[in-house]
């Protein structure tokens, strides 16, 4: 090769750049492409502020949702509604005025004399009675709470969901991403001039990096969000009791995202065009996705939920919400985490090898087994 | 000079090169020239290092091939590509960056490249947004970004204007006469044979003729020769050691095994008229090229 420098920059000589500032480049180009896309700035900001205000306003949601209703009552009824919150009562003579004020739903309901029943009122509805009203002038057999402290089965299932619906979104979202990040640079070509400048560990890696960062960037100022919309609305719910479960929640997530991201990453190097995509990138959708399903479906169910939390792709939600019940041993969460790691390594591996014998190739779809079982370029 | 010995490689069960071996030589312009599928991007690849080669070695003025060797060749690879939505200029600081060059540097050399070629457009338009032509220009800026040291270009002039080959042209000569090796394939048989100073064909992976465009003809083939008289020169048929090629009236083409045979031809045809031409026939590209790979 010459020796002689052709062109102007004599001081520019080119030599290639080493392995963690190559990285450092790719991942510079994703996130800052990222942060230039108005479509993705816009629905990052739409969804933070629209969870950080609907955290804001949800302690006032029972007021919200709660009406009053207006009871016509006879004199005896009188009696019987007497201190029920939430009613506005009308004096009626007798009970067939009740009844027509009833069916010409001028009230929602009537309480009148009745000979027959144990409470000695009987309540007049169209279709439906109030239940707030039921519930007053029902007999209640003596309650002994002997756990009050227990977890609320619906506050569970609420964390479950919210939790798997985090890990979820993000997976699918920032999947597809890397995806069609990876299918562009194969679908424009541009992956040659790039392999020809580094290689495509590094390719690969960048961009599991990036879209980590990504990914996490957004959902920590979604917390954010929501921990300030609490604490605005003193909802101290969020802010006590899923704090350990929370705690466990981020690394599991972070780690259980490289393995997702690093999946989508070689489904995609396995296509040439994006309307390919969806065929090779199924698979990792069903991993993520029947997890998720198997933790808001079995939320209540033990011995389930111990099996998901050891699943690598259940495990981020799994494990904080059986933190959150408390029937998780100390040590289930590490060696959970462990075996969360191990898969990772696994899965990198495995996409590293598939990324760089297909990326490529250029043509039709490759299956899974047909890129592992390629030589290497 | 670049040295490829001996380059095998297989994709699955199919050989695609076999043997392969030739020189780039410096401030050379090497024509790579083959039909479709004979395996010459494949050879590009392996020279760039994006493809491994099965066996065989590339050396560098002796020496094995090193990453920053291969990291000083401009590259163009015959599928083109660039990041559409990405700014024109912001692309090419991206790929210079790889080979070591500093955003500034990047971002000076990348301005005065696009200025070079001519590009319509502004350096921070998008690359989609510019016409097929411009783009193809920033891909041979794309080459170039990093002062590269060797050129490597697969089909540079497809989908090029006459006017927009001529300036790429003029880049590239300039590029080759400051003493740097380049290699290019091509399909314009008629261009290749105007611009290279050496020829590499090959055919089915095979190589199957190296050398100048000069030496390729005479390996190939007898040397030949045209004749124009004013009379008829059916009588050429009968000369010892000549063969015909073409005979029209009074014009012939024929190939002889040497010049002084030739001469004997024109001593005769001076004697029984009087000559209007007479010289040796260049044997066009085209033709030695279908000769070669048929062979």
């Amino acid at each position: 090769m010459s020796t002689t420098d052709t062109n102007t920059a004599a001081s520019a000589r080119s030599h290639r750049a080493g392995f963690t500032t190559a990285i450092g480049l790719v991942i510079e180009r994703e996130i800052m492409v990222r942060l230039k896309s108005k479509a993705f700035m816009v629905s990052t900001i739409l969804s933070i502020v629209i969870l950080g205000v609907l955290v804001g306003v949800s302690g006032a949601l029972p007021s919200l949702f709660s009406s009053t209703d207006e009871v016509a009552v006879t004199s005896a009824g009188a009696k019987a509604v007497d201190g029920i919150e939430g009613i506005e009562t009308v004096s009626v003579d007798d009970a067939d005025e009740a009844k027509a004020l009833v069916t010409s739903e001028k009230v929602d309901a009537a309480v009148v004399e009745s000979k027959d029943s144990p409470t000695g009122v009987a309540v007049l509805s169209l279709r439906s009675a109030p239940e707030s009203l039921i519930g007053a002038l029902s007999l209640t057999p003596e309650v002994e709470l002997l756990d009050p402290d227990a977890p609320d089965p619906t506050l569970t299932y609420l964390i479950g969901l919210g939790l798997g619906l985090v890990f979820f979104m993000a997976a699918m979202t920032f999947g597809n991403t890397i995806a069609s990040s990876v299918v562009e640079e194969k679908q424009s070509r541009i992956v040659e001039i790039l392999l020809a400048s580094t290689s495509a560990r590094v390719l690969m890696f960048g961009k599991v990096i990036a879209c980590t960062i990504l990914a996490f960037a957004q959902i920590g100022l979604t917390a954010v969000a929501v921990l300030t919309g609490a604490a605005i609305s003193g909802n101290d719910l969020v802010l006590g009791s899923v704090a350990e479960p929370i705690a466990w929640f981020v690394p599991l997530f972070i780690i259980g995202f490289v393995m997702v991201a690093a999946l989508y990453a070689a489904a995609a190097s396995l296509v040439s065009r994006t309307e390919d995509l969806p065929s090779t990138s199924m698979p990792i959708m069903m991993l993520i996705f029947l997890p998720y399903m198997g933790v808001i479906i079995f939320s209540s169910n033990e011995t389930v939920m111990a099996v998901l939390s050891y699943i690598p792709f259940s495990a981020a939600v799994a494990v904080p919400m059986r933190v959150f019940l408390g029937t998780i041993a100390w040590w289930e969460p590490l060696v959970s985490l462990l075996i969360l790691i191990v898969t990772t390594l696994l899965a990198l591996l495995l996409a590293t090898r598939i990324f760089e014998r297909s990326i490529l190739q250029s043509g039709p779809k490759l299956s899974w087994g047909q890129a592992l079982r390629r030589q290497r370029g | 000079m670049i040295t490829l010995e001996n380059i095998n490689r297989s994709f699955g069960s199919k050989q695609v090169l076999h043997d392969l071996s030739f020189d780039i030589g410096d401030g050379r312009m090497t024509g790579f020239v083959g039909s479709n599928g004979s395996g010459k991007t494949t050879t590009m690849r392996i020279l760039l290092g994006v493809l491994a080669a099965d066996s065989g070695h590339i050396t560098v003025d002796g020496a094995p091939i090193t990453p920053s060797h291969r990291s000083a060749i401009g590259y163009m690879p015959e599928e083109r590509g660039l990041y559409p939505k990405m700014p024109i200029i912001d692309q090419l600081i991206y790929l210079a960056r790889f080979h070591g060059l500093t955003r500034q540097a990047a971002k000076k050399r990348g301005l005065e490249l696009l200025d070079q070629l001519d590009l319509k457009g502004e350096p921070t338009d998008t690359l989609e947004s510019v016409s097929l032509g411009n783009q193809q220009k920033v891909q041979i800026a794309a080459a170039l970004i990093h002062n590269p040291q060797a050129l490597v270009l697969d089909e540079p002039f497809s989908g090029l204007d006459p006017a927009a080959v001529e300036r790429t042209l003029d880049v590239l000569t300039s590029f080759a006469a400051s003493g740097a090796p380049v290699l290019f394939s091509s399909h314009q048989l008629d261009l290749v044979e105007r611009l290279v100073d050496d020829i590499v064909i090959i055919n089915d992976g095979h190589l199957v003729a190296a050398g100048t465009t000069e030496e390729l003809r005479r390996q190939r083939s007898l040397p030949e020769w045209t004749l124009q008289t004013d009379s008829d020169l059916g009588w050429v048929r009968g000369m010892p050691d000549v063969s015909v090629v073409e005979l029209d009236g009074s014009w012939a083409r024929f190939t002889a095994p040497s010049s002084d045979t030739a001469e004997a031809v024109l001593r005769h045809a001076l004697t029984v008229s009087s000559v209007t031409s007479f010289g040796p026939h260049e044997v066009a590209l085209n033709r030695l090229f279908q000769e070669v790979t048929q062979a």
